[in-house]
């Protein structure tokens, strides 16, 4: 509406969200839950890359790695020293649904980056549905692996006595908004990184300033580059984070 | 929370087709009002991600998607990896044990050229003693050899030295009578020979000695 | 749609809102900049910190992107 009532003003025309429609691939009917949308289109992108990458990358198995094989090998060796690093040896039971999660948001990000490209991470409705997993997994881990012990994750012993209910419901109210920070951080960062690019391209209209909104696109998508990678890292560090504090959970 | 989202959805899609409306019935650019309100309708509340009958889709292809690519990960891909990784980490522990392993072997080499040099030297030593040695008993035996028959050719002529003295003597003896009977005689005298002898043998004794 | 004083406000209040997007915009330079002062001190410990320093960016960001959520929700969602 606000952008609207701008391009109206001043000749230009700025729809920054309208990369974030969801679509039917064919035709123009509504979306149902089985209908094949850009979403689809997308995430078969991301699986496919993936896969070449892990799967036909590494056919070779080779002792002294191609190149492909190589970066495989070095998002393995990442995750797998993340996950021993902070959640310990335990955690390297779940090693195979965390490099799912980093794979496919470090993909969907960096496909997301792609001219023309549509970001299945930038929707609340995906991150959500993975953070979500995330939390009521690590939950049930918690409570299957420590019993009632893990409920020592929010009554904190090291502190003294008197604070200690006050601790609990601050880390009640903490442990309760991890899923929607741990979701909207990177729904809100891909959100933010592509609507700014789109604002700053839409300024390339008036021929005046063109110049300097493509050296701000180029800028702008230098730092998504960065933000694309980092958040992935995030999304998955915190990961290990929720499944450390899930098998350890006293203090 | 999604239920608030759906009533702020839903309040807000009426909103934007008010203003819409309001837009079109404004009159001053009726095609561009008709292309708001197609806007309008297409983001019903103006924000995609807020778009709640597009969840649905989202979630079931995402979990499709995580579903394929966990299967693919957890059964083909990072089991590979991981043989990779390890067979590489053997291939490497191997080889440097079998470096350690050479390395072990030139050390022991090495310590047994070492005693073969030391030994080699001591025999030659010991070789270059008992030359000596035998040098020295030849040497010895020979000069012992020598001695003797130094001795021997010493001892040799002295008697013949001797056995020349006393023929030497004898004859000297012999002439001394002879010329002593001889003068005796031409004297005139009656030469008894063993008067003479026993004279000149006890002068002899005198000039001899 | 001008003249419309709900919209006046709403877009006044999208504004403030956005304001939160600076605090956290200090707050991730603040964990990243005693990070750096602190690697700089004793660089052999730094290697090991990495790992925290993201996750306190990343605590740090998610406020700021809070608001800048409010922020999205105000101009569209209200």
């Amino acid at each position: 509406m606000a952008t609207e009532a701008h391009g109206e003003a001043t000749g230009l025309t700025f729809h920054p969200m309208d990369q974030f429609i969801v679509k039917p691939l064919f035709g123009d009917g509504p979306v149902h839950w089985y209908t094949p949308t850009n979403v689809t289109l997308w995430m078969a992108v991301v699986a496919l890359g993936i896969i070449a990458l892990l799967v036909l990358g590494t056919r070779g198995r080779a002792i002294v790695p191609s190149r492909s094989q190589s970066i495989a090998e070095l998002a393995y060796g990442m995750v797998h020293k993340m996950i021993e690093d902070i959640a310990g040896k335990e955690g390297l039971k779940y090693f195979p649904y965390i490099m799912t999660l980093f794979m496919f948001i470090v993909f969907s990000n960096f496909a997301g980056l792609l001219p023309k490209a549509f970001t299945v991470t930038s929707h609340i409705a995906v991150t959500g549905v993975l953070a979500f997993a995330v939390f009521f997994t690590v939950t049930a881990i918690g409570f299957i692996k420590n019993g009632a012990h893990f409920l020592d994750l929010f009554w904190v012993r090291s502190a003294p006595l008197a604070i200690r209910p006050v601790l609990a419901v601050i880390e009640v109210i903490s442990y309760f908004v991890r899923p929607v920070s741990h979701s909207i951080r990177l729904a809100g960062n891909m959100i933010a990184g592509h609507a700014v690019i789109k604002v700053f391209a839409g300024f390339a209209g008036i021929a005046a300033v063109a110049p300097v909104s493509i050296i701000a696109v180029v800028g702008m998508y230098a730092f998504e580059i960065l933000v694309a990678f980092i958040q992935a890292y995030v999304f998955t560090i915190l990961t290990c984070v929720y499944l450390k504090d899930a098998l350890h959970p006293s203090h | 929370m999604f239920s608030l989202l759906q009533e702020a959805a839903t309040h807000a899609a009426e909103h934007t087709e008010d203003a819409a409306a309001a837009v079109a019935q404004h009159g001053d650019a009726a095609a561009h009002g008709a292309e708001a309100a197609g806007h309008a309708a297409e983001a019903s509340t103006g924000l995609p991600q807020l778009d709640l009958s597009s969840f649905p889709n989202q979630i079931f292809w995402l979990v499709v998607t995580i579903l394929v690519l966990y299967w693919v990960l957890s059964k083909i891909a990072l089991p590979r990896i991981a043989a990779v990784i390890s067979d590489r980490q053997g291939a490497i522990t191997g080889d440097l044990m079998a470096a350690e392993e050479f390395k072990q072997k030139a050390k022991e080499a090495e310590a047994a050229y070492d005693k073969a040099l030391a030994d080699a030297r001591s025999e030659a030593q010991k070789i270059v003693a008992a030359n000596r040695a035998d040098i020295q008993k030849e040497l010895d035996e020979a000069i012992a050899k020598a001695d003797a028959e130094i001795a021997a050719r010493t001892a040799e002529s002295e008697k013949r030295l001797a056995e020349i003295r006393e023929s030497a003597a004898a004859d000297a003896t012999t002439v001394a009578r002879d010329v002593t009977a001889e003068l005796v005689r031409s004297f005139g005298g009656d030469v008894d020979q063993g008067a003479v002898d026993k004279v000149v043998d006890q002068r002899m004794k005198g000039a001899v000695q | 749609m001008e003249g419309n004083i709900g919209e006046l406000g709403q877009y006044i209040g999208v504004g403030l809102t956005a304001i939160g997007m600076g605090g956290a915009a200090i707050g991730v330079g603040n964990v990243a900049g005693n990070f750096l002062s602190g690697a700089l001190r004793n660089p052999s410990a730094a290697a090991g910190q990495t790992a925290t320093l993201f996750i306190g960016m990343a605590f740090a960001e998610a406020l700021g992107i809070f608001s800048f959520l409010v922020a999205l929700l105000l101009m569209f969602a209200v």
